[in-house]
C-alpha cells in the first residue's frame, strides 16, 4: 500500500499557539511540490490553521499536548490528517454547523469547520470523547496554468 | 500594529502588521480595545494592507471590535483587504455588516 503514495511527511509539535503559523507554513511548503496556485496554497494554509487551532483550544483546552500532522501526496491530491489526543467532540454534527461554537466567550466565530469544508474538497472528522479527534482533509490540486517558480518561491517565503 | 488617531475627524486607524490567527488575536484585541476606549472615536478603520493571512480567529476578533465600537456609538470599516481575507470575510457574512472600503478614506 505504502508505495502508492508519492510522498509523505509527519510532523509532531506541542499544542502552543505560536506553533499555528509553523504548522500551516510547513504543510504549505510540502504542498508546494504539487505546483498549486497561490489561491490553493492559501486555502490549504487556512484549513490547516483552523484544524490546529481547534486542537489547541478545544482538544487540549490550552493545556499541553501533542498535535500530529501527517501529509500525503497521491497523484495530484494532498491528504492532510491532523490529530490530537485531547478531550474529543461530543456532537460532531453540531460542531460542523456554521456559527456554532462551544466557546463564544473566547470570541470564537464558529466558522472553523465551515472554512475547512469550503476550502478543501473533503473533510472527515473522527472523534472519541476522552481519546481525541482526527480531522482528515483532501484537496485536489488542479493542473491548470502553473505559477512561475519565482512566484511560488516568493509566495512561500513571504506569506 | 500601528495606531493613528485623527482628532479632527475622530478617526482611529488600526494598522495590523502580522498574520491574524488564534495566536495573534489576543494581543491585537487587547491593544485595539485599549485604543478604542481611550480615544472614543467616531470612526475606526482596520487597515489590512500588511496582513497576508487570516483565519476564523480574525473573524471573531473583527466582530468583537465591531460590537464594542457600535456600543460606543462609532462605526467600523476595513481597508486594503486582500483576496484571501475577503474570501473568509464574505463566507462568514462579516462583509455584510462591516463595510470594506477600497482605499484610505
Amino acid at each position: 500500500m505504502k508505495d502508492l503514495y508519492e510522498n509523505e511527511m509527519k510532523l509532531e509539535f506541542l499544542s502552543k499557539s505560536n506553533n499555528e503559523a509553523f504548522a500551516r507554513i510547513t504543510v504549505a511548503a510540502f504542498a508546494a511540490q504539487l505546483d498549486p496556485t497561490i489561491e490553493e496554497l492559501s486555502d490549504i494554509k487556512t484549513a490547516v490553521s483552523e484544524a490546529v487551532t481547534n486542537c489547541i483550544i478545544h482538544g487540549y483546552e490550552d493545556s499541553e499536548g501533542i498535535i500530529k500532522i501527517i501529509t500525503k501526496i497521491y497523484h495530484n491530491t494532498i491528504i492532510i490528517e491532523i490529530s490530537d489526543t485531547g478531550k474529543g467532540i461530543e456532537n460532531i454534527d453540531k460542531a460542523r454547523e456554521p456559527l456554532y461554537t462551544s466557546k463564544p466567550n473566547l470570541e470564537r466565530s464558529g466558522m472553523g469547520f465551515t472554512i475547512m469544508e469550503s476550502f478543501m474538497d473533503e473533510v472527515n472528522i473522527e472523534s472519541i470523547v476522552g481519546l481525541g479527534t482526527k480531522v482528515t482533509m483532501k484537496k485536489k490540486i488542479k493542473l491548470l496554468k502553473k505559477e512561475s517558480e519565482e512566484e511560488l518561491k516568493n509566495n512561500l517565503l513571504f506569506t | 500594529m500601528n495606531i493613528e488617531y485623527d482628532n479632527k475627524d475622530k478617526l482611529l486607524t488600526i494598522k495590523i502588521n502580522e498574520e491574524i490567527d488564534h495566536h495573534a488575536v489576543e494581543k491585537i484585541r487587547r491593544r485595539a480595545d485599549y485604543e478604542i476606549q481611550r480615544y472614543m472615536p467616531k470612526r475606526v478603520v482596520f487597515d489590512f494592507n500588511n496582513v497576508s493571512f487570516m483565519d476564523s480567529s480574525g473573524i471573531g476578533m473583527v466582530v468583537g471590535r465591531y460590537k464594542l465600537i457600535s456600543m460606543l456609538g462609532g462605526e467600523l470599516s476595513m481597508i486594503n483587504v486582500k483576496e484571501n481575507l475577503y474570501k473568509i470575510l464574505k463566507m462568514s457574512g462579516v462583509s455584510n455588516i462591516i463595510p470594506i472600503k477600497e482605499a484610505k478614506i
